[in-house]
């Protein structure tokens, strides 16, 4: 290829490279708005669930703590607490925390807890578990994760908060026992982090973005 | 000329179909066909992708030399594809979780980079056109149909609706997909070895 060809050869690169950027941006910028707001209506949608009809007014997807590992709720990722308000009283906390010990990869729960410690709703946000077996914990599968409503430490005590198989107070899944036992197992710790921390998750300012 | 369309839907939808006789983009097709509504976001997906670039890569093929024509045709498919999952976050977002990094991974569908290097480079932009029409329908098509048949057997539901309490797990699993998709080329190969054809 001759000196000239290769110049010209560069300009046709550059000039396709920039009609193709020019295109993706316009389509962002056409875009960018209605996928910013798409975002923020599904997490107060998937976070809606975990409250199970308590009453409060405060924006919940506002009011949100990032802790960075290491922090002593489940799973080694940023664990997140929703804090819900009814004018300036706390009301309920939400937490998405990640069980490590599923059967295939992290999953990650949604625990809601009542500002006197008991289980608002619990909603499985993501996980990798067996279709037809260790997935039937989505709440659109089966009724599994409604159980632990109204729940708490104490009630069960400690011991029972596990499966039944295990000497515990809760039932299991046919054919997918090391799920319900990591989900159990999530719930239950993060209830004791609620205890220990309560008045200091309600007092913290939320966390600003930095991303 | 509308015979020749004609002949290019055909051969993309049945004769060449990208996914029964090609055999190609088939990572895509055996993991998100577990529905029908997966098949079709998909599906839809990539046959737009797959017509928009046929178009560019043919309307832009008298300046493009042969030394840098693959880096030009990732450079479109890769836009093409961000425009498209953009769309989808912005009107179809539940689609969009489900269908999840698939929609990204259309880049990668080998089936598109095939059409731009066969097809679109060497032929004028209305019958560039056409074909990506025509493959992209035919891969849409062949996603829609699995799909449809591993919810069915699989989840006992039809788009979305179930009408039983479980279906037969295998055929949602991996193993499935492959087993549906034999099938798929079983029956098209039968067909066509039908006497008399």
């Amino acid at each position: 290829m001759s000196g000239q060809g290769i110049v010209r050869t560069g300009l046709t690169l550059a000039a396709i490279a920039a009609i193709c950027t020019s295109l993706v941006a316009a389509t962002y910028q056409a875009t960018h708005e209605r996928i910013a707001a798409n975002e923020k209506a599904l997490l107060e949608q998937s976070l809606e669930p975990a409250l199970s009809g308590l009453f409060y007014d405060s924006g919940v997807s506002e009011s949100r703590l990032v802790l960075r590992p290491p922090h002593a709720l489940p799973g080694n990722d940023p664990a997140l607490i929703y804090r819900v308000f009814a004018g300036s009283e706390p009301v309920a906390a939400l937490f998405a925390v990640t069980a490590r010990d599923g059967f295939s990869g992290p999953i990650r729960v949604l625990v809601g807890v009542e500002f006197d410690g008991s289980v608002t709703g619990i909603r499985i946000l993501q996980h990798r578990e067996t279709p037809g077996l260790g997935d039937r914990i989505e709440s659109t599968r089966t009724d599994w994760v409604f159980q632990f409503e109204g729940r708490s430490i104490g009630d069960p005590a400690l011991t029972g908060w596990a499966i039944r198989g295990d000497g515990g107070e809760f039932d299991q899944l046919t054919g997918a026992s090391v799920t319900p036992r990591a989900v159990i197992k999530a719930i239950r710790d993060t209830l004791l982090y609620f205890d220990a921390n309560r008045d200091a998750i309600f007092a913290a300012p939320a966390t600003v973005e930095d991303d | 000329m509308s015979g020749d369309w004609t002949e290019r839907l055909t051969t993309g939808l049945w004769k060449d179909n990208p996914g029964l006789v090609q055999l190609l983009g088939l990572c895509p097709l055996l993991a998100v066909t577990s529905t029908f509504v997966n098949g079709v976001g998909l599906g839809i997906a990539t046959l737009l992708v797959l017509t928009f670039s046929n178009a560019l890569v043919s309307a832009t093929r008298r300046w493009i030399r042969q030394e840098i024509r693959i880096p030009i045709y990732v450079l479109i498919i890769a836009s093409l594809v961000t425009c498209v999952e953009l769309i989808f976050k912005a009107w179809f977002p539940t689609l969009d979780r489900s269908l999840g990094i698939f929609i990204p991974l259309i880049v990668t569908n080998c089936a598109i980079v095939a059409r731009a290097e066969i097809f679109a480079s060497r032929n004028p932009v209305g019958a560039s056109i056409a074909d990506g029409l025509g493959m992209g329908a035919g891969f849409a098509a062949l996603l829609m149909a699995l799909g449809a048949f591993r919810e069915l057997i699989g989840h006992a539901s039809i788009a979305g609706f179930s009408f039983a309490d479980s279906g037969f797990l295998l055929v949602i699993l991996p193993p499935g997909a492959f087993l549906a998709l034999a099938l798929a080329v079983a029956l098209k190969n039968r067909i066509d070895g039908r006497p008399g054809r």
